[in-house]
């Protein structure tokens, strides 16, 4: 019973607390003891709260209760499903640390845009996930507080910086997890987790809430054991927020019923291949599994054909930079004045920002505002940042130019599959290379999803490590990226294997 | 060898607006400290700034009453610096793109005397561009604190071009500046608010030279007189500093308004890199021509139009437009009453006079005074036609100041009417001149004084009630030939 329930989909256990086989406080009992078993190993949760999180699971099955007295349908889409959070949202009254010693003791005294939606559609805010500093990384081994392990192979890394919402809902701690996504900080540890990750076009989602990294980039995205399940959180934590002036003024469509239709339609979708991303670095195994699941595309009927995207060599070099420029400003509130980390040895002003900031962040973060600091500068701002702003516009022209012809790119998510803890620390410059086929789409603001498609042959400490496939939509249309890649989920098996921390 | 100054204004002027710049909380002065601020305020982890339509609306209007071009988006930028009165440590400003530019103030310079209208000139703006107010720092016995009530005010800074030459014509480009932001609702321009602010650049060259002198930043010029002052002072030490063979260091100085001296704050080699970039949290916001039209439609005329129009639509003295003018609620008042009763002098004065004396010493406010133009206009008809007497009127004024009763029902509660009546007043001046045909002759050939001799009879007729200068008027009247 508890193994069925902490691997099923949201869609499975809707199911069954409709019928009433389950309560939603069985089900949270049953997450908050695998939780209590294998978190000690995963370390996917900086903190939990269990009495709250079944204190909501109790409201969840009153309200159900109470709906079906009124004869009325079933409540919200995620009501009773715990849902895990990247400890960058906000949820009232609980710790928002960004895995930083600067906001450590932080609790924060309101909801996200996102988790007021959570709460309205019935779900259970579940714990603080852990992640890279401030969402700066691509292994959570830049978290102030501990890495997070894949469930898969303990010795490797979940990917970053969402890794520690990745590992939960692969370690059967979560159903579902939202992360956020700044240059495939939801795509790449889902690749490497074996789950769902999904980033929605820019604007999709409130950012209210959400801890800003790079602002223009930043957009907060759900992990999932399905599509599906990706489509139905998407659902509710999607659309225009007055709070934020980035999201987007459209409707949001239902999702789950658009991906039914167009399945039903049995349309044959054309997809790109970017020669681009098939070059030096990637991994055989990878390319592989990519090159196989391009193949069950075909076999499904869909046209395959190469595509270029010739910027995508600046991608890497004009992320860093923007993505610097932003945090460098976005990271200036945390100075040890109004709430945060201050200095104990501060004796004034000057010395409560060096001191506290000095103390309070991490290597990378501090790597990255510095860095940040100086492509703004004065007489470096043109040569940098407006040369990288003008390179992202033509990232944008070549995806848009492909759209033309296909109605989805395919590709690798990551080089390769989780990397050994500590392979990469020392290499910032490898460690950025990890996100060379993600980063693109933050940069169009495009939707992205990686998918399983496959593992690597069983070596010493794992009995094989996940792939991902990232399938690359064009703007505000996740329903037909969802589509695509729900047809090759109902083709493979891959998403029915389970880690077993 | 003479010099001359060369002055430039930055003017920082808070929006009358409900609500923040970025966020929904009330804005506001006065208040209990950090009770104005939220989470945006407070730049807690997670926030948004969103921006307030009000302050785009209030700016826009400055814009179209300065004549300034306006910019068909509006584009927000990020001005980095840390400062602990500053929660973001970046100020949203606008930077390459303000949303005004070109434009100018129309000032008057002093006249030649009080009661002349002086010179008029028309001051050149550079741009105004909208940002973000700070919060306040309260320095105390080792310890400093923070109120954030004041952070996230809209705030317009409004440039002036380097045209202003001399502190005088800076006092008539502030007072001008404030009358027409008051004028506008755009602001309350109460200095001692904050609500408006000015820092003034300033230097000096030569006359006849067409270069720009090293420039000095004077500071904390806290009330319109200040300024004045302090430009004054400013222009002083320069030309002594210059005359005594020495150089001017540029550097921002910071005036004191007690003593009347400033001292430097600090110098160039510490300027800022601001590291300004495009606010990626706010998208930019197209300010369209109906947006535009519609702001326009609700423009007031500008207090100088005003003024010419009132001298020439009224016949009124300057004097009287000077102060009916710059308060625009004053204006609509006297415009009110002189509208109802048709006598724009007498409407005139009794507001100068009267309603700003009662108004003065109640401290009360002119939207607060019981007395409206209908009272006014009323007092006015009475006096004209003879029904109450110049000394009656008087106790009428303030009598409907303090209880709001319109001027027929004091009168006819006091029992101020004159007890004469224009028909009595005729017979009786006709009998005292039948009764003296002497004085008659007298008058008639010449003998101003003869006229005194009908009085008497007509004021002892009228029981000592009758206005002397209706007498006078009336006996010349039917004396004529």
């Amino acid at each position: 019973m508890a193994e069925e329930l902490i691997y099923s989909t949201i869609s499975e256990l809707s199911g069954k607390l409709d019928r009433g086989e389950l309560s939603s406080v069985e089900l949270m009992g049953a997450v908050i003891a695998r939780t209590k078993e294998v978190d000690g190993r995963v370390k996917a949760f900086n903190s939990f709260d269990g009495g709250g999180a079944l204190a909501q699971a109790r409201a969840s099955d009153e309200r159900r209760a109470r709906a079906k007295g009124a004869g009325a349908a079933a409540c919200g889409p995620l009501e009773g499903i715990p849902i895990g959070l990247k400890d960058v949202i906000s949820v009232s009254g609980q710790p928002l640390t960004a895995s930083s010693r600067m906001l450590e003791n932080f609790v924060s005294p309101y909801d996200a845009t996102v988790t007021r939606k959570l709460k309205a559609a019935g779900a259970i805010c579940w714990g603080r996930l852990n992640l890279d500093e401030f969402a700066m990384g691509s292994s959570t081994e830049n978290s102030a507080f501990h890495t997070t392990c894949n469930p898969w192979d303990l010795e490797r890394v979940p990917g970053g910086s969402s890794g520690g919402s990745a590992a939960a809902v692969a370690a059967g701690e979560a159903t579902a997890a939202l992360g956020s996504d700044t240059g495939g900080s939801i795509r790449q540890p889902a690749a490497l987790c074996g789950v769902v990750g999904l980033k929605p076009s820019y604007g999709r989602v409130s950012r209210f809430g959400l801890i800003a990294f790079a602002s223009s980039l930043d957009q907060i995205g759900p992990f999932a054991r399905s599509t599906g399940d990706a489509a139905t959180v998407l659902g509710v934590i999607a659309g225009h927020d007055p709070r934020d002036s980035t999201s987007v003024r459209r409707e949001v469509p239902d999702y789950n019923r658009g991906i039914a239709d167009l399945a039903k339609s049995g349309r044959k979708w054309k997809l790109g291949i970017p020669k681009e991303y098939f070059g030096e670095g990637l991994d055989p195994e990878v390319a592989a599994a990519v090159q196989a699941a391009i193949d069950e595309y075909r076999g499904l009927g869909c046209e395959v054909r190469e595509v270029s995207l010739p910027h995508t060599k600046y991608a890497v070099g004009a992320y860093y930079i923007i993505a610097t420029a932003e945090c460098s400003s976005n990271l200036a509130r945390y100075d040890g004045v109004r709430y945060g980390h201050r200095s104990k040895d501060a004796r004034d002003a000057l010395d409560i920002y060096f001191k506290s900031r000095a103390e309070g962040f991490g290597a990378e973060v501090k790597r990255r505002i510095i860095l940040g600091t100086y492509v703004l500068s004065s007489g470096y701002y043109d040569a940098y940042y407006l040369r990288a702003q003008k390179v992202r516009t033509l990232i944008r022209r070549d995806f848009l130019e492909a759209y033309k012809e296909v109605d989805a790119i395919v590709t690798p998510t990551s080089p390769t599959p989780a990397f050994t803890k500590g392979d990469k620390t020392s290499n910032p410059l490898a460690m950025y290379l990890n996100d060379i086929y993600t980063i693109g789409v933050n940069l169009a603001g495009l939707p992205g999803i990686s998918i399983p498609c496959g593992f690597s042959r069983p070596a010493s400490g794992n009995q094989g490590l996940p792939i991902g496939l990232q399938i690359i939509g064009q703007p505000f249309r996740e329903t037909e990226l969802l589509a695509i890649a729900g047809a090759y989920e109902g083709r493979t098996h891959w998403h029915a294997r389970h880690a077993t921390p | 060898m003479t010099y001359e100054a060369v002055i430039g204004l930055e003017v920082h002027v808070q929006l009358k607006t409900r609500s923040k710049m970025f966020t929904r909380v009330a804005a506001g002065y006065g208040f209990p400290e950090n009770t104005l601020t939220d989470p945006v305020v407070l730049a807690l982890p997670g926030t948004l700034p969103v921006m307030n339509k009000e302050a785009l609306d209030k700016i826009v209007k400055a814009g179209l009453l300065l004549g300034c071009e306006i910019a068909p988006v509006c584009k927000w930028d990020r001005k980095n610096y840390f400062y602990p009165d500053s929660p973001k440590n970046y100020q949203i400003s606008q930077y390459d793109q303000p949303l005004c530019r070109g434009g100018r103030v129309e000032i008057e310079l002093p006249g030649p005397a009080r009661n002349i209208m002086g010179e008029h000139r028309h001051i050149a703006l550079t741009r105004i561009h909208l940002e973000e107010d700070v919060g306040k720092l309260n320095h105390g016995d080792g310890e400093s604190l923070i109120d954030f009530n004041r952070a996230g005010t809209p705030l317009m800074e409004i440039v002036s071009e380097p045209v202003i030459r001399s502190a005088e014509e800076a006092f008539a480009y502030l007072t001008a500046l404030k009358t027409i932001m008051i004028y506008g609702g755009i602001s309350d321009c109460d200095m001692e608010k904050g609500q408006l602010r000015c820092d003034a650049n300033i230097s000096i060259r030569p006359v006849g030279s067409t270069q720009l002198g090293t420039k000095v930043e004077l500071k904390n010029l806290n009330s319109i007189s200040f300024v004045r002052d302090g430009i004054a002072q400013e222009i002083r030490r320069q030309t002594a500093v210059v005359l005594d063979g020495g150089k001017i260091d540029q550097e921002t100085r910071d005036y004191d308004g007690q003593t009347g001296a400033s001292k430097s704050l600090r110098s160039k080699e510490m300027a800022h890199d601001y590291r300004y970039f495009p606010d990626p949290d706010l998208m930019p916001v197209e300010v369209g021509e109906d947006w535009k039209a519609a702001i326009r439609a609700a423009c007031p005329e500008l207090p100088f139009d005003r003024q010419r129009r009132l001298l020439e639509q009224y016949g009124i003295p300057y004097t009287l437009t000077s102060v009916l003018v710059p308060d625009r609620e004053l204006g609509d008042f006297f415009e009110d009453a002189a509208r109802i009763c048709g006598k724009p002098q007498a409407v005139g004065n009794w507001i100068v006079n009267d309603l700003l004396r009662e108004l003065g010493s109640s401290r009360t406010g002119l939207a607060e005074s019981k007395v409206t133009p209908r009272h006014v206009a009323g007092l006015v008809r009475l006096v004209e036609e003879g029904t109450i007497l110049g000394t009656a009127a008087k106790e009428v004024f303030v009598d409907m100041f303090q209880t709001g009763d319109l001027p027929d029902a004091v009168v006819a509660r006091k029992g101020l009417k004159a007890e004469t009546n224009l028909d009595d007043l005729e017979r009786w001046c006709a009998e005292a001149i039948a009764a003296n045909p002497k004085s008659v002759a007298d008058y008639k050939g010449g003998k101003e004084s003869a006229l005194n001799a009908f009085k008497g009879p007509v004021m002892r007729a009228a029981k000592g009630k009758a206005d002397p200068k209706r007498v006078d008027e009336t006996l010349r009247r039917l004396l004529a030939p």
